[in-house]
This record gives structure tokens, C-alpha cells and sequence, in this order.
């Protein structure tokens, strides 16, 4: 089992010009990483990171959008697996923190903590999907994965928290939607 | 199958063309159309629509999915139209309220107002489902407008082009069957 802070952090260190959608935990650490123009908030309506991926990834073709969903949130919107195998933007990489449990809502549990979402991802489409359980295997595999042709899915098994600090209204902050653009306008 | 009846409002026959709400989205700088099958408007709009090589249909799941997708399309200058049932539009309300009434996207939804017999207002149908929209969107400040005759067809495009170009969601209401091109 890996640490969301740790995935991320070796995340970070292969991005460069890439989009990042962040949502909810996953949201909140990356932001403490990384905070960039080219970071997108999907906070508001849980589970719609994806979607506002798979858009920005029709929208912008140059450019290579990353996922960092949660359990929780993909489970609340799972036919977009079906909708993203269907398109199948090659642009596309799906990080999912799999740590069994609606964290951001106080930790509860997922209905299922042992669901296969790779499997689940292969079924509705989606070719090439992977499970990540250890650090070191990650840090080896995410850099070709980032650079594959998508889409890429891919199950992160993490545990719990700690949490970074949260402030939604940041990430919420018009400021924050003005800038993404500015920067994709800009050629970021 | 085309709809021809006699409408109470405007005293004449009436139609609504699908050819023609299809031009208009064209005409506004459309190129998507993101849709759940709806009965109302599955043979005169998505069925054409599916078939026309100038707009891209994203077929998706559920209708909250077209909230996460337009948002993202409107960064790249993309325009889409979102193509449910009000069914799916009470379903997709929480993601409504934060994508398009809190983050003030340009969201453009057609929302088929399956069961409401021309003629009558949304607000006076039987079904309670119907009777809500308008006031839901009055309450999440979408400015929306009621799509049911040829007549209406001209205030799709300038709705289109004023959500993106002011950025604000706006909301065009088929309360008719519109007929096959």
C-alpha cells in the first residue's frame, strides 16, 4: 500500500506542460505539491473530475490531461469509464487514490473496498489499465505511462490521510479558472 | 413521425422542425452534443444529429457526465449543447448547480419536456417533474427560454452565442416533438 503525498510527490516530478484535474483529497495534496496555473479544481459536484477531463482533452489535443480522482468520486460516476473507453482520447491518463473510502466525507467507507476498478476500467473499454500497490513500481512505471498513448487508467491502492490542509474556497476561486485559461491561452 | 396539432397559444397549426433547431445550434458555433436518449427528442433531434458529419456526439451514461465535459470543452473554445430529458435534468441538478449556476460556465442545456402537451406552460403541466423546471432554474438565476414551435427556433442561436460569449449557462426548453428533417 502507498502513500497519496508519496504518489504525487514522484508524480510531480514528471510533470511539465500537462493539465492536472485534481479533485477533493487528491485536490488538496497536489496543492500542496504543486500549485500551478495549469492545476483544475473539479470540487463542487463530486465525482465529475473525469468529465471535465475527458472534455479538456477533446478541447486541447496538444496537450496530455491527468486525472487525480478518488475512489469515492469515481464510484459516483462510473459510466464515465464507459464514456472515455468509448472516445478513447489518446491525450488521457486516469489516476485513481484507492484507499476505500469516501475521505474527503470523513472517512467513511466505500461500499466496497476490494473493488478491481482496473478491472472494472478494462471491461468498459479502456486497454491499457494497471494496479500500483507499491511505491518503488510506480516511481519505475509512471513516467512511460505518462508519455503512452492513452487512455491510461491507472488504480492507486494508498491509505488514508494525513490530510493537507483544506480550503475549497482557494480552489474554488474564480482567480484560479481565470489564470488556467490564461495559461492554456498563453500556450503553456 | 411528424407532430401537427393544433396549438391553443397561437391558434394556428404548429411544428417544431429538428432540422431547424439543428441549423441554429450550427449557426451558434456548436460543434458537440452531448446527449442521454431522450424519447422526446430522440427521433427529430439525436437521431439527425448523429447522422450530420458537422457536430460530434458524445454518447454518455448519465447526464451529470455533459456538466464535467462542456466545462472542459469551453477551454478549448469548443461549444456543445447538452441534450437530456427534464427527467435528467432534475437527475443532474447538484453537478447544474456547481458547474453552471456557481462556476457561471457557459452550459447550454435542451431539455425535453417529455409529457407536456403543446400549448400548455411548463409551469401549468400535470406532471410535477415538469412544473419544477423553470423554477429550479429560476432559483439557480439560468436564464431559459421555452422551444415549442418553428417560431421560437431563431432565439436558440443568439441564447447559444450570449452564454458563451458572456459566459453564463443558459437553459432552451423542447415543449414539443420536434419533426424529423
Amino acid at each position: 500500500m502507498m502513500n497519496r503525498m508519496e504518489c504525487l510527490r514522484v508524480l510531480a516530478d514528471h510533470i511539465t506542460d500537462e493539465i492536472v484535474v485534481a479533485t477533493y483529497s487528491s485536490a488538496t495534496d497536489w496543492l500542496a505539491i504543486v500549485d500551478r496555473p495549469l492545476n483544475y479544481f473539479a470540487v463542487g459536484a463530486m465525482g465529475l473530475a473525469s468529465s471535465h477531463g475527458l472534455g479538456l482533452a477533446l478541447a486541447r489535443p496538444e496537450k496530455r490531461v491527468i486525472v487525480l480522482d478518488g475512489d469515492g468520486s469515481l464510484l459516483m460516476n462510473l459510466g464515465t469509464l464507459v464514456t472515455i473507453g468509448a472516445i478513447a482520447p489518446a491525450n488521457f491518463v486516469h489516476l485513481v487514490g484507492h484507499n476505500g473510502s469516501y475521505e474527503a466525507n470523513g472517512g467513511v467507507p466505500i461500499p466496497n473496498k476490494e473493488v478491481d476498478f482496473a478491472g472494472v476500467a478494462r471491461a468498459a473499454g479502456i486497454e491499457s489499465c494497471h494496479t500500483f500497490r507499491e511505491i518503488d513500481r510506480f516511481a519505475a512505471e509512471i513516467g512511460s505511462l505518462l508519455k503512452a498513448k492513452g487512455p491510461v487508467f491507472a488504480d492507486l491502492v494508498i491509505e488514508q490521510g494525513p490530510l493537507s490542509k483544506r480550503d475549497y474556497s482557494d480552489m474554488y476561486a474564480p482567480a484560479r479558472r481565470e489564470a488556467f485559461r490564461a495559461a492554456l491561452d498563453a500556450g503553456a | 413521425m411528424e407532430e401537427k396539432v393544433q396549438d391553443p397559444v397561437a391558434g394556428v397549426a404548429a411544428r417544431l422542425s429538428g432540422g431547424a433547431i439543428i441549423s441554429a445550434i450550427k449557426d451558434a458555433g456548436v460543434g458537440y452534443v452531448l446527449s442521454v436518449p431522450d424519447l422526446h427528442t430522440s427521433y427529430g433531434l439525436l437521431m439527425p444529429i448523429a447522422d450530420d458529419p458537422d457536430l460530434k456526439l458524445i454518447r454518455v451514461c448519465k447526464e451529470d457526465e455533459c456538466l464535467g465535459i462542456a466545462a472542459g470543452l469551453s477551454y478549448g473554445d469548443k461549444r456543445a449543447v447538452v441534450l437530456i430529458q427534464y427527467t435528467g435534468f432534475l437527475y443532474a441538478l447538484n453537478s447544474i448547480r456547481a458547474v453552471a449556476a456557481e462556476h457561471r460556465k457557459p452550459i447550454c442545456l435542451m431539455v425535453g419536456l417529455l409529457g407536456k402537451p403543446p400549448g400548455v406552460a411548463p409551469r401549468d403541466a400535470k406532471r410535477v417533474g415538469l412544473r419544477a423546471v423553470e423554477p429550479i432554474l429560476d432559483i439557480m438565476g439560468i436564464p431559459h427560454q421555452l422551444i415549442e414551435t418553428d417560431a421560437d427556433v431563431p432565439r436558440i442561436a443568439s441564447a447559444i452565442i450570449d452564454a458563451y460569449e458572456f459566459g453564463h449557462p443558459t437553459a432552451l426548453l423542447i415543449g414539443r416533438r420536434p419533426v424529423a428533417p
